[in-house]
């Protein structure tokens, strides 16, 4: 029997525990997340034209990146622009132009080469391949490539027969789309129309009998109807619920933190404190504002703590308390000002300022793990439509980052100031935003990232970026 | 100028009161809580569910219903199963053979319609009345006409419909089937194996013939997932909200393969041989002892492809090494927060909150520690844990007694007033094998000794109580 040695010791940063020899048992990088994936796989697109294709991918790709999957699009026709010199009609998608058929060809094979770097030299896990891949042949081509590789391949066919939907399509993406820069409104669509008529006539769908030993969803009419095979791992399966919840509907989220609070005002973090005098004035200022948005049936969710719930009662509609709202955790440094955190632990803010996402507060957590807690919070979010949420800083940064797609580094820097509410329209392939504030003066909790991050740096310079506080 | 209009405003939404079990700010009024929707948590349905098994016998339908039915109640949602076979039972006092299903018995049809109609009725008791959320009406529910008559009555009382219809012509499946379930239906006693299978395929004869599948077009209005193969393939149609979603999307990850989940605490740790709860210290000699013979114990169980889990907490890992294993850390299993409470002892906890540890004793399930959490955070906290055991197959989880407890109610169905009371002493590994319509469980001590951790529910529990009788059943520690 070996003599296991048990000494373990815990990573500065993130405070995982991991022995203190290099172990085989422990082979990743200490990560808050159970990783799910052994290799990485291929998300192939299927579909005809204005199906919703891209919005598909780039929608998953931002959810798969937010949850700590690393994905990336890679869109075909991208490649096509690029290759070719503009685009003139939809003569170039005709199935007898064989000139055409050469490059597009070329083109899927580039970006597929591009996915194998992807994997190989940059860490990627989830590659979402994003062209028509009507024809069994093109599918057939991506397969052996993937089965070569050792990728696994899970397809996302959308169909739809609904001419509403397939015109709202053509009308949100199609016409700004590069390829129709400074054409006339009606010769875009009418050509549009023609290029979906080139794919028709190839177009096979995945087969329920030829097709049954393949992972794939298929979608039917923007989700009314599903049709899922042979989900093969933990990913396939989170994509597909991922999918299931997501809409089309137009709706509006908005997005605010709770008033000014008592601990604000004194440049304490975390706590349970209840609101300022100016909070209280921002609660009902908030009130007005979203009687004055008419907005139809809207849902208002808080966290468990006393200054959201005093805002969302200032409003005078129902509303829903969510413990994963729950400001982060700052461990041992609750209610500390950070003059008292450089005090007592000047190791600690130092190294929250060299890696602010990864870094997780003694006893408490890191803005990863806030992440994985507010992951249901966003699938729920998915699924509603007109949505009000009442939160706090971090978990504000950690949502606004989600629908904007902002990366790990960007997300504990995003600003989000009390008194503001964001109001958050899905439109075209993401999310316009529109700051309100409200008009009723707040203190500053933004604390920027000091030049110096180094452990032995002067207190002054760890404290140089803090906002102003009684 | 906001707010300046009027000097005195009042600003009623400043009066919060905190529960003092939960921990929930509710609005009051003269210093006594109002009820508010907001003491609701995040809300699942609007209106009661009910859930439609459509398919032929030995399809799963039961072992589904079950199987649903204890997860939903265990994330919260009141659900309850009501399966006609069993009401066929009571009425039919003695079954003779496949004779009662043949689509000519007009007695047979007579009786089986009554079953379903008083069912449907105790369906109607449980939701209107008895403030159910979810009811599973358990049924082959094969014919078009049957299915009808559910959905109207569903209309009538306020109730949505979701159809979990399974499809499956794989003979070896159901053979399967019949020798798990079949064989020890009160339906079957003293019958031997081949007589029951015999009788079962002609009584699944009986159905064939009249049997209409949800099909695409015809019904295509109505919310269902119609399973086929033991989930190699699904249709999901109409999905109409939150909780449905969920009930998809759980029925998605489950699966019949054969398999053991092995369930255990950490080894004996140093706050645990003190009488501490909490924190986040080592091993002690004899945890480290218990390491080495978890490791034995994996080895000797000969086990294909195990997959080991624990906490961040030093005490699983330090635990997980000795096992020799690779293993994944999960934030997910980390012991309850207990907030103020933390590496205290129960002695501590009465001196410093005798009332915060009445409360506990009164309601050991809902009550949070003050800045901490309550055995019900602890279930939704888990809850994607359970999801990826339901995905994986031979899976050792080492983690905490609070956390163990909760995993443990979900696999044995335990209620939420037992599930903190349930006994998961250290050096101790249950082995779970999904058998027929639950769990058999294996309970095996590694034998070297620890420290009882397990701390009965008082009698007294009120918070005018003396402290000896609050400490009355704290174990023995250092």
């Amino acid at each position: 029997m070996s003599q296991r040695q048990t000494k373990l010791t815990q990573n500065p940063l993130e405070k995982i525990w991991i022995p203190s020899m290099s172990s085989k048992l422990y082979r990743r990088r200490g990560s808050t997340v159970p990783q799910f994936t052994n290799s990485p796989t291929m998300i192939v697109m299927v579909g005809l034209p204005a199906r919703g294709k891209t919005y598909i991918s780039k929608k998953l790709t931002r959810y798969l990146n937010w949850i700590g999957v690393p994905t990336k699009v890679f869109n075909v026709g991208q490649y096509r622009r690029d290759a070719t010199q503009s685009y003139k009609s939809y003569e170039f998608f005709r199935p007898d132009n064989q000139e055409a058929m050469k490059i597009r060809k070329a083109c899927a094979i580039a970006a597929l080469k591009d996915v194998c770097a992807y994997f190989m030299q940059e860490q990627g896990q989830v590659a979402v391949f994003d062209a028509t891949n009507t024809t069994i042949e093109r599918r057939e081509v991506i397969l052996s490539f993937a089965k070569e590789n050792g990728y696994k391949v899970f397809f996302i066919e959308s169909l739809c027969d609904d001419p509403e939907i397939i015109a709202e399509n053509i009308k949100q993406v199609k016409l700004s789309s590069p390829d129709y820069a400074g054409c006339d409104k009606e010769d875009a669509v009418a050509d549009f129309l023609k290029r979906i008529e080139c794919y028709k006539v190839t177009y096979i769908s995945l087969n329920d009998e030829k097709d049954r030993s393949l992972s794939y969803i298929k979608i039917f009419n923007v989700g009314s109807r599903y049709l899922v095979n042979r989900v093969q791992d933990h990913i396939q399966s989170r994509i597909v619920y991922y999918l299931m919840n997501i809409h089309v509907a137009p709706r509006f989220i908005y997005l605010t933190r709770h008033g000014e609070s008592e601990l604000n005002l004194v440049g304490r973090i975390g706590g349970d404190s209840g609101l300022s005098p100016r909070g209280n004035k921002f609660a009902s200022a908030l009130g007005g504002y979203i009687r004055s948005q008419c907005i139809r049936d809207l849902k208002v969710w808080t966290s468990h703590m006393k200054r959201t719930i005093q805002t969302a009662e200032g409003l005078g509609v129902p509303y829903e308390q969510w413990k994963a709202l729950n400001e982060i955790d700052a461990g041992v440094c609750e209610e500390m000002t950070y003059e008292e955190i450089q005090d007592h632990y000047p190791e600690e803010f130092a190294l929250r300022d060299q890696n602010k996402y990864r870094y997780r507060y003694p006893k408490g957590e890191s803005y990863e793990d806030l992440v994985q807690r507010l992951e249901p919070v966003i699938m729920e979010l998915e699924r509603q439509e007109n949505v009000l949420v009442v939160c706090h800083q971090a978990v504000m940064r950690c949502l606004l980052a989600y629908f904007l797609d902002k990366s790990a580094a960007e997300l504990p820097y995003l600003k989000c100031p009390l008194h503001t509410v964001l109001k958050l329209t899905p439109v075209a392939y993401g999310c316009k935003v529109e700051s309100i504030f409200l008009n009723i003066e707040a203190v500053n909790t933004h604390r920027d990232k000091p030049v110096n991050v180094d452990v032995d740096r002067e207190p002054e310079e760890a404290l140089l970026t803090v906002p102003d506080h009684i | 100028s906001i707010g300046q209009e009027n000097n005195t405003h009042t600003y009623t939404h400043l009066d919060l009161t905190q529960n003092p079990l939960k921990k929930i700010w509710m609005p009051c009024k003269n210093g006594l809580p109002e009820k508010h929707i907001s003491q609701r948590r995040v809300c699942m349905t609007n209106c009661p569910t009910l859930i439609v098994t459509v398919g032929l016998p030995a399809r799963g339908k039961t072992y589904i219903s079950k199987k649903l039915t204890r997860y939903l109640n265990w994330i919260g949602v009141p659900t309850k199963e009501f399966n006609v076979g069993q009401y066929r039972r009571e009425c039919v006092k003695i079954y003779k053979s496949f004779e009662f299903f043949r689509p000519d018995n007009e007695e047979g049809l007579k009786i089986r319609r009554q079953c379903a109609l008083t069912a449907l009725n105790d369906v109607r008791q449980y939701l209107s009345v008895e403030a159910g959320q979810v009811a599973v009406f358990d049924a082959t529910n094969t014919t078009r006409q049957r299915r009808g008559t559910i959905t109207r009555f569903a209309e009538q009382n306020g109730f949505k419909v979701f159809f979990v219809e399974s499809v499956c012509e794989d003979p070896d499946v159901i053979a399967e089937n019949i020798v798990q379930v079949k064989l020890g239906s009160p339906d079957y006693i003293d019958c031997n194996t081949e007589e029951v299978v015999e009788d079962f395929m002609k009584r699944i004869k009986c159905y064939e013939n009249s049997y209409q599948p949800l099909d695409e077009v015809l019904d295509r209005d109505l919310s269902y997932i119609k399973i086929m193969d033991v989930g190699r393939r699904y249709l999901v149609n109409q999905v109409q909200d939150h909780i449905q979603s969920r009930i998809v999307y759980y029925l998605m990850n489950i699966h019949i393969t054969p398999r053991s989940i092995y369930l255990c605490r950490h080894g004996e740790s140093d706050h645990n041989v003190k009488g501490r709860i909490g924190g986040d210290s080592g091993l002690s000699g004899r945890g480290k002892e218990f390491a080495k013979c978890l490791e034995k114990f994996i080895q000797e169980q000969n086990i294909k492809d195990l997959k080991v889990w624990t906490s961040q907490m030093k005490r699983t890992i330090q635990t997980a090494e000795a096992v020799a294993v690779p293993y994944e850390q999960w934030k997910a299993l980390n012991e309850i927060d207990a907030g103020v409470c933390e590496e205290m002892m129960y002695e501590e906890i009465q001196g410093h909150f005798p009332q915060e540890f009445a409360l506990r004793d009164q309601d050991k399930y809902r009550y949070r520690y003050p800045k901490g959490e309550s055995y019900e955070d602890l279930v939704q906290r888990l809850e994607p844990v359970i999801m990826e055991l339901e995905r994986q197959e031979n899976v050792l989880v080492i983690c905490h007694q609070a956390v163990m407890r909760c995993l443990l109610a979900y696999f044995l169905d335990k209620s939420a007033e037992e599930l903190p009371y349930l006994k998961c002493p250290l050096h101790t590994v249950l082995k779970l094998t999904p058998v027929a319509y639950g769990c058999k469980v294996e309970s095996v001590f590694l034998n070297v000794e620890a420290v009882n951790t397990h701390r009965d529910r008082p009698e007294n529990v009120d918070t005018s109580r003396m402290p000896e009788e609050a400490l009355f059943t704290v174990p023995a520690h250092q």
